[in-house]
């Protein structure tokens, strides 16, 4: 899987055509990035863990795994965050650790949203017996409690490794953007440049592909980053309740050392605060992006400029 | 009416649905896991359990799957969930019994306060579009959202619990120097213990109400019937709650509903962290026991209060929007 090098996370989704219309939204979306502040923080933060995931090596010197050091080190320049009860050193540990929660965020994101499309699309397109039996698999995955689901199908597969959360998070969480591009479809399933490619007769799968996903170009990159935000916190939760694989170097197995060794109560807050601190972070930067990307849909919610006397004239779209 | 029921058809399809996945994911499992579990638990188990234990999970039978289900069909309409294997003989009901009003009163009470307290603030901050609470409070809450419950509960525990000594961190009461019972120092007990896990819980879903009050309101304020209540000069509270509020509440129910179930997923963890004494709690220890028929018990419940919350709130919504029962 590719993950986007540059400073903004404009993952095209998984059905990319080089169109026109596609192109122009992709250039909306950075120009809008950019222009608020929201985005702009977001999105410089998800490009430093990128960074960091991508060269961990390059800013921790220390294994991440290996009990090389003497247990319990206070913070000092050989260990920005200190060792912990094994003798490891925090600080490298949370740096490779980014690497596993990142892949998890844009494989389940992009995953999610894939299936949503799949579903969503052919079900507003198809319509009839195929959409309501659709809608029916959506809603009820829509109302079961995931977080639950997810323990029990991760009790039962005693522990996961990073693959079986990538699965078991993906294959629950879509229905939320699946009933999102269902209506979103649904708007425009009539329209007359979907009519007209109809009259030009081209087929359902091509009218599907180049003409209808790229008008959704900004849902489905606010549906992504929803989808990437929600797995990190899954699966770091299953990892901290010791659901994930122990021996992954990931932030959520950090977590759940530290909650294994009483770390709160045994003077080493730290092991426990900084990597959940750093999950905050890398969901704040995904939210934060979306935000901004509710701004964009919705001019409505678009922060109002200067003149705030003029009641009741909402509509500056701005 | 015929909308009402059209709610109660989902709600019995989806209970249906999450009973079924409960018989199908064991078996579903590569090596069924509940075969480890019970030759693990066999010495100590009478033969009759050991007899429910395999229906419930199909294992040692030559039955069809067919009627292996509507053999545990029959088991759990008729109340009998199992056995629980880590507190053995009790019965999983009985277990789950003396969990249930823990988290009932936690999640019940933070759930209300949030959502009171957060309406009203996504009130305020919508009316007063532009000024300083309205610049501050949503991006602040969009951040908080993002922050996983249990590193809240962490932090709190930190500061209040283990720094300043203000509040207990562990368990619901004092094990030790307090009896259950309907008596003041034992109730003060509940109360002091239940604050920091019901803060926590708090902070983590009163953003999901502001933001939504906030943004629907916003669009609310642009109606017409806002305009002309202000030309009629009526007072400005007024139009604030009966004419933009009242519309705009109703989305907020509705997220009421579909929010309940990460309200009790992080529940779940917040107990963790805590070690509450409610089924979250209950749910974590029995999947580390490998405990599966009361970890199933808790799955149902969960699902059931979930879906029945879900429900209530769709009929509600029904008899305060019209619209909802006119609509098809």
């Amino acid at each position: 899987m590719a993950m986007p090098v540059s400073g903004v996370p404009t993952e095209t989704p998984a059905t990319q055509v080089p169109e026109l219309g596609s192109a122009r939204a992709l250039g909306r979306i950075g120009r809008a990035v950019r222009l608020s502040r929201k985005a702009t923080i977001g999105a410089v933060l998800l490009a430093i863990f990128i960074l960091i995931a991508l060269f961990p090596g390059v800013i921790a010197h220390d294994s991440p795994t290996q009990d090389a050091y003497a247990p319990q080190l206070g913070i000092s320049t050989a260990h920005l965050l200190g060792t912990n009860h094994y003798g490891q050193d925090l600080f490298a540990q949370l740096v490779y650790g980014t690497r596993n929660v990142l892949i998890i965020a844009f494989v389940v994101g992009l995953a999610t949203t894939t299936i949503a499309v799949l579903i969503g699309v052919a079900a507003a397109y198809l319509g009839g017996l195929a959409d309501s039996s659709l809608n029916v698999v959506t809603d009820v995955l829509l109302v079961i409690p995931l977080f639950p689901l997810l323990i029990v199908i991760a009790a039962y597969a005693h522990g996961g490794t990073t693959l079986v959360l990538i699965a078991a998070i993906t294959v629950t969480s879509w229905s939320y953007t699946a009933r999102q591009l269902r209506s979103q479809a649904l708007t425009l399933r009539n329209r007359d440049f979907l009519e007209a490619a109809r009259v030009r007769g081209e087929r359902p799968l091509y009218i599907i592909l180049v003409e209808l996903i790229p008008t959704m170009t900004s849902l489905l990159v606010a549906a992504f980053l929803t989808n990437a935000l929600y797995a990190v916190l899954f699966a770091s939760s299953l990892q901290f309740i010791g659901l994930g694989d122990p021996n992954t170097v990931s932030w959520g197995t950090t977590l759940y050392w530290a909650e294994n060794n009483a770390a709160l109560q045994t003077g080493e807050p730290l092991w426990a605060i900084a990597p959940g601190f750093l999950i905050a972070t890398l969901g704040a930067a995904f939210a934060l992006l979306n935000y901004a990307f509710d701004e964009i849909g919705n001019p409505a919610l678009r922060p109002v400029r200067k003149v705030r006397k003029k009641k009741g004239n909402e509509e500056r779209a701005g | 009416m015929r909308y009402a029921l059209r709610r109660l058809g989902f709600f019995v399809v989806t209970l249906w649905i999450a009973l079924t996945l409960n018989f199908l994911l064991p078996r579903l499992m590569p090596g069924n896991p509940a075969l480890a579990m019970l030759s693990k638990f066999h010495g100590e188990l009478s033969p009759k359990a050991v007899n429910a234990l395999e229906i419930l999970f199909g294992v040692n039978t030559k039955e069809s799957l067919l009627s292996q289900y509507f053999g545990y069909l029959h088991q759990i309409l008729t109340g009998n969930f199992g056995t629980s294997l880590s507190q053995y003989p009790a019965p999983v009901s009985s277990v789950i019994g003396s969990a249930i009003w823990w988290t009932l009163g936690l999640v019940g009470i933070a759930t209300f306060l949030a959502f009171v307290l957060g309406t009203g603030l996504g009130i305020v901050s919508a009316w007063r579009r532009g000024s300083k609470l309205d610049s501050v409070v949503p991006p602040t809450f969009v951040i908080v959202s993002a922050i996983p419950y249990f590193w809240i509960a962490m932090v709190l525990v930190l500061i209040f619990g283990l720094t300043l000594h203000w509040f207990p961190s562990q368990g619901g009461y004092y094990v030790t120097t307090d009896t259950p019972g309907l008596n003041f120092t034992f109730f003060q007990d509940v109360l002091n213990h239940a604050f920091l896990p019901a803060v926590s819980l708090l902070i983590a879903t009163i953003g999901t109400w502001i933001l939504t009050m906030r943004n629907t309101m916003i669009t609310t304020l642009a109606e017409d019937y806002v305009r002309m209540a202000r030309a009629k000069g009526l007072p400005n509270r007024r139009i604030m709650l009966d004419y933009a509020a009242r519309n705009a509440i109703l989305p907020n129910l509705t997220g009421f509903a579909m929010s309940l179930g990460f309200v009790v997923s992080g529940a779940i963890l917040i107990e963790y962290v805590f070690n509450y004494p409610g089924v979250g709690f209950m749910l974590l220890q029995a999947v580390s026991s490998e405990d599966y028929p009361l970890m199933q018990g808790l799955f149902l419940l969960i699902t059931v209060a979930v879906l029945f919350a879900i429900l209530v709130a769709d009929v509600l919504t029904a008899l305060l929007d019209p619209r909802t029962r006119t609509a098809s």
